[in-house]
């Protein structure tokens, strides 16, 4: 059958969905609201924030092509974004005889929900947890929820609503997904685009490349387009600033862009790999796995990409500095090939980086870590989860003998980029590898780093906390318990 | 007649005191529970949004419009001169809130315009393309500005004093005086504030608004239209959250919606986007409190002499009343012997603080339990050591008088104090803390065991007024409708219970119907803590004045006397003759009875001078107690808050499940203000935490790690409560000071406790560290 290329086709709970008049602002939720009237999915931020409009979206992932069901931020989620995706919202979650699904039962046993306007997003994010996992830690249940707002409940409720429904596993019959699952997959294999989708004219559209080819060639012939990967950023443009980002390009179904390949020198990670799909394989790398657990959501981290991490030049994006402390570097693609460059000089100044017109983000590749290399990443906020970085703080060295004999230290949130400590690393090279060593390179931060006042945090609190991460480095290196840790278990 | 179905089931479902689900608990988890934004819009209905202006302080010399208005889909923009009759919304009546900023700007963010436009999307675009002159003029951003401008005050100060504070502190054996700053905080509401106002015949506006004041939104609409309050009708099924910020701050878009929906004839529609909201509309107060005490060697507190100083904001609002409520809880539960406390309501330009949860009192609270610790740490004692010293005693002990000369008689901290620091076991885990501290080089503990006492009734007496309105219909299913609006806090669910007690019906026929106007006029805001209080008993009024009606009906038809007829269990038994509710019903109709009735209730009891600083502002007080504790990494100032234990006193509760919910919720709530939510202006007076993004409410893995919470299960209200119960919304919020002073004990072992930390709110970890700094080396 020939892909219709001018239109965005997916599954909505259960109708197929082709629609030929999007504009690339259109948001998935407003689509559920105010086109669809499926009100159950509500608005609280319109920034990924609350997850009030928390729903799933299941897609095809990369070569495995197994059906995987995520849960989203709709207020951030572009309908353009959706091709070949099945979106469930929370009024497709009962049985048609009005039976509810055992998410929300176990709502209302345990009183989870008081004013209940976050109760749809928080049953979608615990469906999206029942769905994957039999017998949830409370720190599995927590994780789920970090996108997830509630102001009235406390969450004690949720989290004994989420553990009891855990043990209700009725029939395939009562659970929507699992019923469909095989059908919708096929259903969404034929969905898939196998040219270039463009809707809309001149520069004001949007497109959406099959593959990487007709990515390069797309931006060529639109080099200021805004490429769209999770819209975790994108979107606040949007909904917060208004801003136009025609002619936009969503990538987010790139095959090519999601793979993960190992081997012995090291682990490349195509720009479209969600933090989510990251995950297993940077867990490898000692505390990654658990500062990606802290960036943003469930539902951002499903979206979000390490790609997008670094395109936007934030300078307090969190997968940054862990990566320039490993020494990774990044692919640039464009019409005309490729091009490698170290990943700190990507970072030219604060909102300027090394992305010529054309170039796209294609891959980063994360050398192992050798053996006998020590490396930590700690990230420094006002609330634990789901909040942005005051600063952060990546360390790698190494040892000869006693002494240091390499450094690579990294910061976010401490200049206008992400940015290596290279005064400290100099304090340290060549000393031994000791509590006043460690001492007398604090100072040094001086040297690297004026950070600024702002809502995150001092300037003052920022130096202080980072000179005190260096001495949290050494003392867990030499097995002292320096870092707090709210359950042992990681989720 | 029947009598199989009483004798299987010798209970209704749903009485008082059950544990009963939240009423619309099904429809919150389908989805289907519909917030004003759900409701099918009228055809054409048009969409508003907000014109902000970007100066703290100016006059506006030109604000050219005319971009806006010519962006396609725009159908007008208002301005202050298009309100028809009045551009005042100011709820106290001191015409110093006005719906649109007219000429002048008095806050970073102040609406000066509206755009009315057929999507909300063009509204929004249009309304940021106004341009906008101004004349900058000198702006006073926190309360420390205002007070070197001047001080101006937007409302009258209060002082509360008895004895000789003044002459006590300079007799005293040891005095101490120090200064704390308590951070405000944003509501958060989910649901972010919405109008829909729908225009009708001759002068008539219909406005579905979400609103903790039905009635005060009639008003202003009102007053703004120039319509008698009879003219305008204001609804309200359910608010996605208010805690207080739906108080008085939803009037100013039901305001502007009904002004649109008169001008253009059209039904108009007001969802500002979150960062309008948080921007453009009032928060918690923050305070300076600057105190000064007098103690004993024990720790015996002999005098207290405070100034609450609060940043008001631009206007008056209810800063008045909250700071006034700040006094009234600047004693928690401690006697004070001599006492003079000052508030000091000042002016600044920032948006008008408002009600949040606590109304002030929790600020009082706050700086209270500051004065015990730093007695404390100045004796070298467990600051609970100098809570038992200075409770509150019994009716004999003369020491039962507040700082406004009320008298507490139904005193029950130390019961509560004494079970809780036994089932926590609060002496062993700190001792245990203490040692653990003393070897762990990084990670410090700390524990808190801190009492709450909070005072029942709104301050203004007036105000502690309702009504209800019951319907029975002649099919025996009632109608339930009452001023009190439902927020998330269960108040439909536990006056429901109280009406299928009062007939003996299931609550399966009692229909819970939405907040109007029309229905119960004159209403007081669903504040305080009073919902149940006061609309719990108007119901059941309503529902006397029927069954009394009833009962004689039953006792002429039955032949027998009015002792005879009873309400049981779905029938009414008359004699030995048990007659089904529903037939029974149908028998009185028939017989021309009214089966509907208007209940009203007024809080006995109180009274308060003001001006006098006397009287008996309240009709009883909830207590309850916390024992919190935390671990704190004193390399970063990042803590955990490890375990919580809660014993709390609701009387004998309505709905044991909804009560729990409002003290965990409350609780966790109470904790975000004091450590994680921090409200932020840049130098232009410009808040920069306008979002969620970063302005930070505690998320599922903020709280405590372990929670155990109970009710105080044999408090009986003293005084005559619906079922003796006693109002639970606000007083839990303050319980979470423990954990302050848990984190303040965990600071405080870096210099071995000899030193108050003197930690300011929100303790967020820039200030655990910072405090951790300045003990470091004493």
């Amino acid at each position: 059958m020939a892909q219709a290329s001018d239109s965005i086709r997916f599954i909505l709970n259960d109708r197929e969905v082709a629609l030929s008049d999007v504009a690339p602002t259109d948001t998935l939720l407003d689509f559920l609201r105010l086109e669809r009237r499926l009100t159950g999915t509500k608005e609280g931020c319109a920034e990924g924030d609350c997850g009030a409009c928390t729903v799933l979206v299941g897609r095809l992932t990369g070569n495995s092509e197994s059906l995987v069901y995520e849960t989203v931020n709709a207020c951030i989620r572009f309908v353009g974004s959706l091709n070949a995706t099945h979106a469930v919202t929370v009024e497709h979650l009962a049985a048609s005889d009005g039976t509810l699904h055992p998410v929300q039962q176990a709502m209302i046993d345990f009183h989870g929900s008081q004013c209940g306007f976050c109760t749809p997003g928080i049953v979608m994010s615990l469906y999206g947890l029942w769905l994957t996992k039999d017998n949830p830690s409370r720190a599995a249940i927590e994780k789920a929820l970090q996108g997830n707002l509630c102001r009235c409940t406390g969450y004690e409720p949720i989290i004994r609503a989420a553990e009891a429904a855990a043990k209700e596993r009725p029939s395939a019959v009562f659970d929507p997904i699992t019923r469909t699952r095989e059908t919708v997959a096929a259903r969404l294999k034929a969905l898939r685009a196998t040219e270039t989708i463009v809707i809309g004219k001149g520069e004001d559209c949007l497109i959406v490349p099959a593959d990487t080819a007709g990515l390069a060639t797309v931006l060529a012939e639109h080099p200021a387009a805004t490429i769209v990967a999770g819209a975790t950023d994108v979107g606040l443009w949007v909904t917060k600033q208004m801003r136009p980002i025609n002619p936009a390009v969503f990538i987010n179904g790139i095959a090519e862009l999601q793979k993960i390949e190992s081997s012995e020198a090291g682990l490349t990670i195509g720009a479209g790999v969600s933090y989510t799909a990251a995950f297993e394989a940077l867990v490898a790398y000692p505390t990654f796995g658990a500062l990606l657990d802290r960036i943003g959501g469930e539902q951002v981290r499903n979206m979000g990409t390490i790609g997008g991490n670094i395109a936007n030049g934030s300078p307090i994006g969190d997968s940054p500095p862990p990566l320039i402390a490993l020494g990774a570097t990044v692919t640039l693609r464009s019409k005309d090939g490729t091009r490698p460059l170290p990943l700190e000089d990507f970072f030219i100044a604060y909102g300027k980086q090394d992305r010529r017109p054309g170039e796209f983000l294609e891959s980063i590749f994360v050398p192992a870590l050798p053996a006998g290399d020590r490396f930590a990443a700690y990230k420094v906020t006002k609330r634990r989860d789901e909040d942005i970085s005051a600063l952060l703080g990546a360390f790698r060295i190494s040892l000869e003998g006693d002494r240091v004999k390499t450094a690579r230290i990294a910061f976010g949130g401490m200049a206008a980029t992400p940015k290596r400590a290279k005064a400290v690393e100099a304090a340290l090279l060549g000393q031994p590898w000791t509590e006043d060593t460690v001492r007398s390179a604090q100072t040094a931060f001086e040297t690297d780093f004026q950070p600024i006042d702002d809502w995150r945090a001092t300037s003052a609190y920022r130096m202080l906390a980072a000179k005190n991460l260096l001495m949290r480095f050494f003392l867990e290196s030499i097995g002292e318990e320096a870092q707090l840790q709210r359950f042992e278990d990681v989720a | 007649m029947d009598k199989s179905t009483f004798e299987e089931r010798q209970t209704i479902a749903g009485p008082m005191h059950s544990e009963l689900r939240h009423d619309s608990a099904h429809k919150h988890v389908a989805g289907t529970a519909d917030y004003i934004d759900d409701i099918p819009e009228p055809a054409g209905t048009l969409h508003g949004a907000l014109g902000l202006t970007d100066r703290a302080h100016a006059e506006i010399t030109d604000m050219d419009l005319s971009t806006a208005a010519a962006l396609p889909g725009v159908v007008c923009v208002l301005t202050a001169k298009d309100m028809p009759h009045s551009n005042d919304i100011s709820p106290t009546h001191l015409h110093d809130e006005p719906v649109l900023a007219d000429g002048r700007v008095q806050f970073h963010g102040q609406p000066a315009f509206a755009v009315i436009a057929e999507t909300r999307d063009i509204a929004r675009r249009a309304a940021r393309l106004a341009k906008i002159t101004y004349r900058d003029l000198p702006h006073m951003i926190d309360v420390a500005d205002a007070m070197a401008g001047g001080g101006e005050l937007v409302t009258p100060p209060l002082t509360l004093q008895r004895g000789d504070a003044e002459g006590e502190l300079e007799r005293a054996p040891r005095r101490l005086k120090g200064r704390m700053r308590i951070g405000g905080q944003e509501h958060f509401y989910l649901e972010g504030h919405i109008a829909l106002a729908v225009p009708g015949e001759d002068d008539e506006m219909a406005v579905w608004v979400s609103t903790q004041h039905p009635s005060e939104v009639q008003h202003m609409v009102a007053q703004v239209l120039g319509v008698p309050s009879n003219a305008v009708t204001v609804n309200v099924r359910r608010m996605g959250g208010g805690f207080g910020g739906k108080e008085t701050q939803g009037n100013q878009f039901a305001a502007l919606a009904a002004v649109a929906a008169r001008k253009l004839r059209r039904a108009v529609k007001f969802r500002p986007d979150r960062d309008d909201d948080m921007t453009a509309t009032g928060k918690r107060h923050d305070f300076l409190v600057d105190y000064d005490v007098g103690f004993d060697e024990d720790g015996q507190i002999l005098a207290v002499h405070a100034t609450y100083a609060a940043r008001c904001g631009f206007s008056a609002d209810l800063s008045g009343p909250v700071t006034d409520r700040a006094l009234f809880h600047a004693d928690n539960a401690y006697f004070y012997p001599h006492v003079k406390l000052t508030s000091q309501p000042l002016k600044t330009n920032t948006v008008s603080n408002t009600a949040f949860r606590g109304f002030g009192g929790p600020q009082g609270m706050v700086g209270c339990e500051r004065i015990i610790e730093e007695v404390a740490y100045a004796l070298g004692k467990d600051p609970l050591e100098i809570r038992k010293l200075n409770f509150y005693g019994d009716g004999n002990s003369g020491r039962n008088i507040t700082p406004y000369h009320q008298t507490i008689e139904d005193n029950i901290i130390r019961q509560i104090v004494d079970e809780l620091e036994t089932s926590a076991d609060y002496q062993a885990r700190r001792a245990a803390i203490i040692d653990f501290n003393r070897s762990s080089r990084v990670i410090r503990k700390g524990i808190a065991l801190t009492p709450v006492k909070f005072g029942i009734s709104f301050t203004l007496t007036h105000l502690n007024q309702a009504g209800a309105l019951v319907h029975v219909y002649n099919d025996g299913s009632v109608h339930l409708n009452h001023g009190g609006t439902e927020m998330g806090q269960g108040l439909y669910t536990k006056v429901a219970q109280v009406l299928a007690d009062s007939f003996q019906i299931d609550i399966g026929r009692v229909k819970i119907t939405a907040t109007t106007t029309g229905k119960v006029p004159n209403t007081s805001a669903t504040a305080a803590s009073s919902g149940s209080d006061l609309n719990g008993m108007a119901a059941f009024d309503a529902a006397r004045q029927i069954k009394e009606r009833l009962v004689a009906f039953a006792a002429e038809r039955w032949q027998t006397t009015a002792e005879n007829v009873t309400f049981v269990p779905n029938h009414v038994k008359i004699g030995e003759e048990l007659v089904p509710f529903a037939e029974f019903i149908g028998q009185a109709y028939a017989a021309r009875v009214q089966l509907s009735a208007a209940g009203f209730y007024k809080t006995p009891k109180i009274h308060w001078d003001r001006s006098a600083g006397r009287g008996t502002p309240f009709y009883y007080f909830a207590y309850g107690a916390a024992v919190s504790e935390v671990s704190i990494d004193t390399l970063t100032g990042e803590y955990l808050v490890d375990r919580v234990d809660v014993l709390h006193d609701v009387g004998r509760s309505l709905n044991p499940a909804i009560d729990l919910g409002q003290i965990e919720g409350g609780f966790v709530q109470g904790m975000g203000w004091l450590t994680t939510e921090e409200l932020w202006w840049d130098e232009k007076g410009r808040l920069r935490t306008h979002a969620p993004s970063t302005y930070k409410i505690p998320l599922a893995s903020d709280r405590p790690k372990i929670f155990n919470v109970r009710l105080a299960e044999w408090s009986e209200n003293a005084e005559k409560t619906i079922g003796r119960s006693k109002a639970v919304g606000e007083p839990p919020l303050m319980l979470p000071i423990s954990v302050l002073e848990a984190l303040s004990m965990a600071v405080a072992s870096i210099a071995d406790y000899r030193e108050c930390p003197r930690l300011d709110t929100p303790a967020t970890p820039e200030r655990i560290l910072m405090a951790v700094e300045r003990l470091r080396g004493r």
